[in-house]
């Protein structure tokens, strides 16, 4: 317990340093901009009054290192800034935004989970024709871009069958089922291919660990399949499932971000592309840094789940 | 790990090695006929990829056209291929330099470790730490969009995968007695590190490089498809893409086709390079 609790707390400790060279990069993005980025962002309004309001609304007059800390001070207290083209709380948009690329990415991965693990400890145990027809979707799953697969299923569903609407958004809390269909096409676009990983993943690890000697010794004395494969095998093998599924978030973080523009959804992703397309530089270090802190959190807890499934990963880690 | 497994490690390696095998041939041979149309677009191009033509506009597949002609009335099938070429270009571009700068910084951590090897490595690792598609759109926000700016960006995506991958194996192979006899024979340490250390330690970053083609291709084309990417007139898949996205429901063979085209590359990439990492080494074949 004591090794596990060592091991907790310096996983813990070993994101802050990280964290803070994020910080690092997502500030100094502003000041690699080649030139003037106050007029680079101002474009053809940039008249020397407004560059120079622009400029100190910014903070962009003060030392670097001033700079810096004053933005992280604010950050930390949850100020974020303000959007220099709307003039709204950029803390308010990404209050806004992050539910909704929260809500595509987390039902998206629980969606490949549920269909990928069952899948993998079929393909690894099963028929023929299963592993035949599951490593034919995981070639296709990975080849195939995700925003293509997106644009095709636009075609077919809305298109041919008109079953769903094209793009939109609803919250959830205002409108549940309507926000469902909404959601369902970019769910499963981005579902795709982590499903593949996933399944490909689970395959690999099971069929190592059924070549186990536990595993003969438990089928000798008779175990039930189900209970074999899903409580023992499994059990075993789920150290690099849970591995693949940490890594996959962060593509999946990724993949949001042009899923997210293909079908208006108004998360962080689209948030940020917009906001490049109109350099827009604050809005776009605010979301940046919102993607990476998640997708460090969740290598945080990757890290920690992994830990509680091999209680060796955390004795190594404590020694 | 060897160990573990017996008869049935044994047989599925057997038995996984045979499909690879046949996998390997068939990626070669895709990948083989796609660099050929990218090389040989401008001679076997049915049409000038640019040519416009009013009564053409949207027009469906035919015998002159097999994959339809745009919002413009241009040749789909010409159009995807040159814009097959860029896209090929911004991924080879992206891998060759992301594999030279990882092989040098891996090669010189693995050979020397300690010191040099936390230096070398601590901060690439860092890069890790954003997800890939993230970093890209990070940079490009900064430098601003372009074919160029999406090379290095992917590049620089890739350059810590590759660098972990060689100093993994550099790390392995400067262990070994030949090296410490190459040493003791005089050699300088640079000497050692191209000679001895290098070619034993490349071909894992060259398979990993061929799997990391087919994934930099999907990464333009989705940065062009957001536009961020390659600019028009020039034209990659990914913006192609885009374009087709205005006339989908009229046309889709207009968005089909470039889409294909990623997919079966990418296809091509994975099957190659999935073979060759199973000939590498069979108990990886699966991560």
């Amino acid at each position: 317990m004591n090794a596990r609790l060592r091991f907790t707390s310096l996983r813990i400790a070993l994101t802050v340093p990280v964290l803070l060279l994020m910080s690092v990069f997502v500030f100094m993005m502003i000041h690699l901009v080649p030139g003037d980025p106050v007029r680079t962002m101002l474009g053809f309004r940039a008249t020397p009054a407004n560059v120079r309001q622009v400029t100190s609304s910014l903070g962009l007059d003060k030392p670097l290192p001033q700079q810096y800390l004053d933005w992280l001070g604010s950050a930390l207290h949850g100020d974020l800034g303000q959007d220099y083209i709307s003039h709204e709380s950029l803390t308010h948009l990404l209050a806004q935004s992050l539910p909704v690329t929260l809500e595509l990415t987390l039902v998206s991965m629980t969606l490949a989970v549920l269909v990928g693990i069952p899948l993998g400890v079929q393909a690894a145990t099963g028929r023929r024709w299963v592993r035949r027809l599951t490593e034919g979707f995981v070639v296709a799953g990975i080849s195939i871009p995700d925003f293509w697969l997106g644009i095709m299923l636009v075609l077919l569903f809305t298109g041919t069958l008109g079953l769903l609407p094209p793009s939109g958004y609803v919250p959830f809390t205002q409108d549940p089922a309507l926000n469902l269909r909404y959601m369902l096409l970019p769910v499963v676009t981005l579902a795709v291919a982590e499903t593949a990983y996933i399944l490909r993943t689970t395959r690999g690890a099971m069929e190592e660990v059924l070549d186990r000697p536990f595993i003969t010794y438990l089928q000798a004395k008779g175990v039930r399949r189900f209970t074999l494969m899903f409580r023992h095998a499994l059990r075993n093998a789920s150290v690099p499932i849970a591995t693949v599924i940490g890594i996959q978030f962060g593509v999946l973080l990724g993949g949001a971000i042009v899923v997210e523009t293909l079908f208006a959804l108004p998360g962080v992703g689209r948030l940020v592309v917009t906001a490049i397309n109109q350099r827009n530089y604050p809005v776009v270090q605010a979301g940046v840094l919102a993607i990476a802190a998640l997708f460090l959190l969740v290598n945080l807890i990757t890290d920690l789940v992994i830990g509680l499934l091999d209680p060796r990963v955390a004795d190594g880690a404590g020694q | 790990m060897a160990t573990q497994g017996g008869h049935g490690t044994a047989r599925r390696q057997m038995t996984g090695l045979r499909g690879l095998e046949r996998r390997t041939k068939v990626g070669a041979c895709i990948l083989a006929v796609l660099v050929l149309v990218a090389l040989f677009a401008p001679v076997i191009a049915p049409h000038n990829p640019e040519a416009i033509s009013g009564n053409l506009v949207l027009g469906a597949p035919d015998a002159a056209h097999p994959f339809g002609s745009d919002a413009l009335g241009r040749d789909v099938l010409s159009r995807v291929m040159f814009a097959f070429r860029v896209s090929l270009a911004v991924a080879a571009g992206s891998v060759v330099l992301a594999l030279i700068i990882g092989t040098a910084i891996g090669l010189t951590a693995g050979y020397f470790g300690g010191w040099v090897d936390t230096l070398l490595m601590r901060p690439i690792e860092m890069l890790l730490a954003l997800p890939a598609l993230l970093l890209a759109v990070s940079l490009i926000a900064i430098v601003g969009p372009g074919s160029l700016v999406a090379t290095l960006a992917i590049a620089i995506i890739y350059l810590p995968i590759i660098a972990r991958v060689v100093r993994g194996s550099a790390l392995v192979v400067s262990a070994q007695p030949y090296v410490e006899a190459a040493r003791a024979r005089g050699s300088s340490h640079p000497a050692t590190m191209l000679r001895h250390v290098l070619p034993n330690a490349a071909p894992p970053a060259l398979v990993q490089a061929s799997v990391l083609m087919g994934f930099a291709l999907q990464i333009e084309a989705a940065l062009s498809f957001l536009g961020l990417g390659a600019q028009p007139p020039t034209s990659s898949l990914g913006l192609m893409l885009s374009d087709g996205r205005d006339v989908l429901s009229q046309a889709p063979w207009v968005e089909v086709f470039p889409g294909l085209a990623i997919a079966v590359t990418v296809l091509a990439f994975n099957l190659f390079g999935d073979g060759l990492r199973g000939r590498l080494d069979p108990g990886r074949a699966t991560r």
